[in-house]
């Protein structure tokens, strides 16, 4: 008897006996689609907690800090110049694995952002160079960023993001519109700055839903005396992205020449000493390699005074990884457990089958049937099951992911994978096939005579 | 050779310390062609006796040779290729399978020794033919009487040309007339040349057969041959078969 038959008859059997085939099912449907939907949700948890990480520039992005001289070189502090624009083009030149560098400067002091009386709370006000786009993955989405003519000339010309938009001008939700200040002047420290661009409005995959569910709902009316209501709510799931819409970018030189000047008088030189400056590693597999070559240089420039230091997101990243490792553990057990409960109703199902058979069994041994035959046959018929049962429970997956979105809609959006479909359907194959072993050993061993007598 | 032959063969069976001794030292041989009955009352050993022939059963000693293979050793699937090609059998409750229409079922045999689907249609068919049940191939047998379920029985048995029939009392089920009319179809296909071996308590109906076996107490008793008697040679009015028209 061919593998075909023996289908052809275990799909029979279970046509036969619909409803019992179906309440069998029910147990496979439920563990593989709880299989894959949990490891949706555990994506879309993932997803969540990667955005963020992604927003700041990812694992990839190094920040490189002007740190105190160590102790045993004190005595070469007057020989140290700290993270100097020269760090950038050593870098840029004699570190393959490095693929990006960005200098980054701060102003001295209190940087004010104001604009015709309006004053922005918190801004971060950063000259670099336009390559800080692709380092902090920051998109223009109206206007332009700052070009190398704008640098050289150090013009007062800044890009914005819409946190500093919103303070000073007005956010869509109050005017009711979007306002675009392209051209605008603002203040920043007491100096006129043009506004030439504006990046896109940064926020969670949380905070978008749960502003497009507050769009949808009757607004909600503040009753008492007017008040600010913190910042909590808007920057729930992410200060990442609160810090991004609050930035001001303005040329590297704009900054060093308007803001740098230190002291008084025509000869003083502005100071050179960069904030921080950025890396990008061009393979995260050879962070190693890559900060090990990156200090090689910098030793170089620094001739030897170890004034600086490294920061990477590994902790985060890794922090992720175990959280997701954790959620996934538990889910999976919870799958693992139903799928098992789904393993023993078939098993049952096909122990109560093969007793009502006996006589069947003993006929077909009596005409020629073999013991692998028979075998095979009571096998597949409780592999098959499994499997129709394994792709009802894909197919409810989907079904189960849209529930879960419906009854949580500010939740990050479940990601069925085809890994986890692939998974969940190898483990109900599986299970079909141990939930068999039993059945198909004892049907398969029957004596013919006594199977033949059986009533 | 003879197609069967069995030598010294005996079962024994050990029931609460008891041994039942169900075939006793049986010495047998069943030619080609031959149309042969086994009698005796019930527990008389005749249906362990066809289950042995019938490769169902395996014997506590003796030997047995079918076509020349010995089957007293053979492995369960040896014995399993054996019932497949080379016995058929048509029981008392014709053991016909109730989810299979009859043409499944005729086709079955030829399932299990790995024949293609056309070529057991098509064999199915004859063997259908030869029964006359061609045009009930598609009914259930639940949809058929007893008489139409045991010729399909018979269908199926025949269908991988196997060389010897076993049938245990293949009227049992049946009324009288429908009973005649299958132990007529028995009779024709004896006259076609198969072997067939008929196991029955009924001396009535064993007396059709040419040569009967009366076993007793797990041994043969009396062996009626009409050819050794000269009986066949007499004028068919005056022989000792019931009805037989």
């Amino acid at each position: 008897m061919n593998l075909l038959n023996a289908i052809t008859i275990g799909l029979k059997e279970i046509w036969a006996h619909k409803f019992r085939s179906l309440l069998t099912m029910l147990g496979i449907i439920l563990g593989v689609s709880s299989l894959v939907a949990m490891s949706a949700l555990v994506q879309g948890m993932e997803n969540g907690m990667k955005e963020a990480l992604i927003a700041v520039g990812g694992v990839e992005k190094i920040r490189i800090d002007p740190e105190d001289i160590p102790a045993e070189q004190r005595h070469l502090e007057d020989q140290a110049v700290g993270c100097t624009i020269h760090d950038v083009y050593a870098l840029q030149r004699s570190a393959p694995l490095i693929k990006l560098v960005t200098p980054e400067m701060r102003g001295m002091g209190y940087m004010p952002v104001t604009r015709a009386g309006k004053q922005v709370e918190w801004a971060s006000v950063i000259g670099t160079w336009s390559s800080a786009l692709e380092m902090n993955e920051h998109i223009v989405e109206h206007g332009r960023m700052f070009n190398a003519l704008d640098d050289e000339n150090a013009w007062n010309v800044c890009v914005i993001g819409t946190g500093i938009r919103d303070q000073l001008f007005g956010s869509p939700e109050e005017v009711g519109r979007e306002i675009v200040p392209i051209g605008e002047s603002i203040s920043i420290k007491g100096q006129p700055f043009r506004v030439i661009g504006m990046f896109q409005h940064y926020e969670s995959e949380q905070e978008r839903k749960e502003r497009e569910l507050a769009k949808s709902q009757p607004k909600h009316e503040q009753t008492g005396p007017a008040r600010r209501r913190g910042w909590g709510g808007r920057t729930r799931g992410g200060f990442v992205f609160g810090w991004k819409n609050n930035t001001v970018y303005m040329p590297l030189n704009t900054m060093w020449v308007k803001f740098r000047q230190g002291g008084s008088g025509t000869n003083t030189v502005a100071d050179p000493r960069l904030s921080a400056l950025y890396v990008k590693v061009a393979d995260v597999e050879l962070m190693e390699p890559a900060l090990q070559q990156a200090r090689n240089v910098l030793m170089h420039t620094h001739k030897g005074i170890e004034d600086f230091e490294f920061e990477t997101q590994e902790s985060w990243a890794e922090q992720i990884t175990t959280s997701i490792r954790d959620a996934r553990m538990s889910g999976g057990m919870i799958a693992a457990i139903s799928l098992l409960v789904g393993g023993i109703g078939i098993m049952n199902i096909m122990l109560a089958s093969i007793t009502e058979r006996i006589r069947e069994i003993g006929i077909r041994k009596a005409i020629g049937a073999t013991y692998g035959d028979v075998f095979i046959q009571i096998l597949v018929e409780s592999v098959v099951i499994a499997l129709l049962g394994g792709l009802a429970g894909l197919l409810a997956s989907f079904g189960l992911v849209q529930l879960l979105g419906a009854l949580s809609p500010t939740e990050n959006t479940p990601v069925i994978t085809v890994a986890a479909m692939a998974v969940a359907f190898t483990f109900s194959a599986a299970v079909g096939v141990l939930a068999g072993l039993v059945p198909a050993f004892k049907a398969a061993r029957l004596h013919p005579i006594q199977a033949l007598r059986y009533e | 050779m003879a197609l069967v032959e069995l030598r010294n063969v005996s079962k024994v069976y050990h029931l609460g310390g008891e041994e039942i001794r169900a075939l006793d030292d049986v010495s047998l041989d069943i030619e080609g062609g031959e149309f042969i009955s086994i009698i005796g009352p019930s527990g008389s050993g005749k249906s362990t006796l066809m289950h042995i022939l019938g490769c169902l059963d395996s014997p506590t000693g003796g030997t047995i040779q079918l076509d020349g293979t010995a089957i007293h050793d053979a492995s369960s699937r040896e014995l399993a290729a054996i019932r497949n090609r080379k016995i058929g059998f048509v029981f008392q409750f014709f053991n016909l399978l109730p989810k299979l229409n009859v043409l499944q079922n005729v086709e079955l045999p030829m399932v299990y020794s790995g024949l293609l689907a056309g070529e057991r249609r098509q064999r199915a068919m004859r063997a259908l033919q030869l029964v006359e049940m061609e045009n009930r191939a598609k009914h259930r047998p639940m949809q058929l009487s007893g008489g139409q379920q045991q010729r399909a029985a018979i269908a199926r048995a025949l269908v991988n040309d196997p060389k010897i029939i076993f049938a245990d009392e293949p009227t049992g089920n049946l009324d009288s007339h429908t009973g005649e009319v299958i132990l007529e179809l028995f009779r024709k296909l004896s006259q076609e040349g198969r072997t067939i071996a008929l196991v029955t308590h009924d001396p009535e109906i064993a007396a059709v057969t040419p040569r009967r076996i009366e076993i007793r107490d797990g041994k043969i008793s009396k062996t009626v041959d009409s050819k050794l008697a000269g009986l066949d040679r007499m004028p068919t009015a005056t022989r000792a078969t019931p009805n037989a028209n």
